[in-house]
């Protein structure tokens, strides 16, 4: 939860009056709230943290901060299977997850 | 072991780390105050490539090992509460609490789940209007404005069902505390550089100047935190205490405004606990009276609540940066992140986690990292 990864803006739309974009983090697509970086467009790369755009970012150094946070495993961290990790680590099944969501 | 060539830019990691040897003449102490921070420096070996005598000491960034045991038991009864939903990050899940774990509680049939965005929790209690749904806010202040809009959302959408338990700490309180600590070896901090990129840089300068240590704003990868320690060095060997940011491609100075605005409304600054460590002044955030009935801990009375922390785990001294964690008798024996004994074994923030994972025991003496021919290049 605790880094911001950088990604880019693929769409935006409005949601109950709420400034909402599709962000691609290499490859894995988010729901990403703009109300904190009004005036970002198509097309642009910003640092995302529990989505939240939180700062613009240049293209170059944000495809290599994804390549590097792909390789160090962060991106499973953060948008993975959180269950089937924790399931791992504590050595036990995973529960059983709500069929209805 | 690590070696410079596994760097993503190999030639600039060995030109910043050549300067860093040139500019060192005495041992010096830094301090790393994030959590992430400290994961890509073990990971990466960074303090085994730094000078004779210049330390990194492991700071307390890391939201997940910081949250009182009190708030986390909190949770845990809430979460096993029927008609309840509990909305968590991944990172709480194996969190110890007194004698359980939201992972156990899933398992013994709450209704906990995880989520990417507290706008998702959001989303989750609209779909269940007969269900109470409520987020765990923990975080610093870089995932403090996403809890303050999920809240401000709730309000002006008129989702009642939606309520925050909120946990949030701030750093510069705890930057201060540590230096207050008659035990304090630090000289010099390197600052988180994401929750500067909502806070910007203002409240450094003043403690820059009160405690006399460097402050420079460092990002996250092994370059960043080179080039964060570089200019740390430097300032120390010239007798320098100025706030620097060495982070500029994602920190402006005045941080994100809109944010800032959304934190003031939703916020206000109180007293909080800190896991292992204890209270410190000012440093934390809970509800404004606002938005009280958005409150989880107003809505839910939990009382009658006892913890009971291991008698063997240190991590608030590891927090604190007195001990490293394999200092620590019960690291990797009874403490294991299959069975952590301290919430610091548990985040991949945490230092004792990172330690393990990495396989940092403390028994093994520093490989040399300085030649190519024994290294593994990747990438
Ligand atoms: S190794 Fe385990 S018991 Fe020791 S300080 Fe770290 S979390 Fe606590």
């Amino acid at each position: 939860m605790c880094l911001a990864v950088p990604g880019k803006v693929v769409d935006i739309q409005e949601r109950d009056g709420t400034r909402m974009a599709q962000v691609d983090f290499g490859g894995v697509v988010k729901d990403v709230c703009l109300a904190y970086l009004p005036d970002i467009e198509v097309g642009d790369y910003a640092v995302v943290h529990v989505g939240f755009a939180l700062q613009r970012l240049d293209e170059e150094s944000a495809r290599s901060t994804l390549e590097l946070f792909e390789q160090l495993g962060v991106l499973e961290e953060e948008f993975g299977d959180a269950w089937g990790r924790a399931a791992a680590e504590a050595g036990a099944v995973r529960p059983v997850e709500e069929a209805a969501r | 072991m690590r070696y410079v060539e596994e760097f993503n830019n190999p030639e600039l990691a060995r030109r910043l780390l050549d300067d860093i040897h040139a500019t060192v003449t005495r041992p010096w102490a830094l301090m790393e105050v994030c959590g992430g921070q400290t994961h890509s420096i073990i990971r990466h070996g960074i303090d085994q490539l730094l000078p004779e005598g210049v330390e990194l000491i492991h700071g307390p960034g890391c939201p997940v090992c910081v949250t009182p045991l009190e708030m986390i038991d909190k949770a845990l009864e809430i979460a096993s509460r029927p008609g309840v939903v509990f909305c968590s990050f991944g990172d709480m899940l194996r969190v110890p609490g007194t004698d359980r774990d939201l992972f156990r509680v899933k398992g013994e049939g709450g209704d906990v789940r995880v989520v990417y965005s507290p706008l998702d929790a959001l989303a989750i209690a609209r779909r269940h209007p007969d269900r109470e749904v409520v987020f765990f806010g923990v975080g610093f202040e870089t995932t403090a404005p996403a809890n303050a809009m999920a809240v401000h959302e709730a309000r002006r959408l008129g989702v009642r069902n939606f309520s925050l338990l909120v946990s949030h700490v701030r750093v510069p309180p705890a930057i201060e505390a540590i230096m207050r600590s008659p035990d304090c070896r630090v000289q010099a901090f390197l600052a988180a550089g994401h929750v500067c990129s909502v806070m910007g840089t203002a409240e450094y300068p003043e403690l820059a100047e009160r405690y006399r240590v460097p402050i420079v704003v460092t990002g996250f990868e092994p370059l960043d935190i080179l080039e964060g320690i570089r200019r740390t060095v430097r300032q120390l060997e010239r007798g320098e205490h100025r706030v620097e940011n060495a982070y500029p491609r994602a920190v402006q100075e005045g941080g994100n405004p809109a944010a800032l605005r959304m934190l003031e409304e939703v916020f206000t600054v109180g007293d909080r606990a800190w896991r292992g460590i204890g209270v410190i002044p000012r440093s934390g955030w809970r509800l404004s009276d606002a938005y009280r009935d958005h409150d989880a801990e107003h809505r839910f009375s939990v009382s009658g609540i006892t913890t009971r922390e291991s008698g063997l785990c240190r991590s608030g001294e590891v927090l604190q940066g007195l001990i490293k964690p394999h200092e620590c008798a019960a690291f990797g024996r009874e403490c294991t992140p299959r069975t952590p004994l301290g919430a610091t074994m548990v985040s991949s923030e945490g230092a004792c986690a990172a330690y393990h994972l990495y396989r940092r025991l403390g028994t093994e003496t520093p490989a040399p990292a300085r030649t190519t021919e024994e290294a593994t290049p990747v990438g």
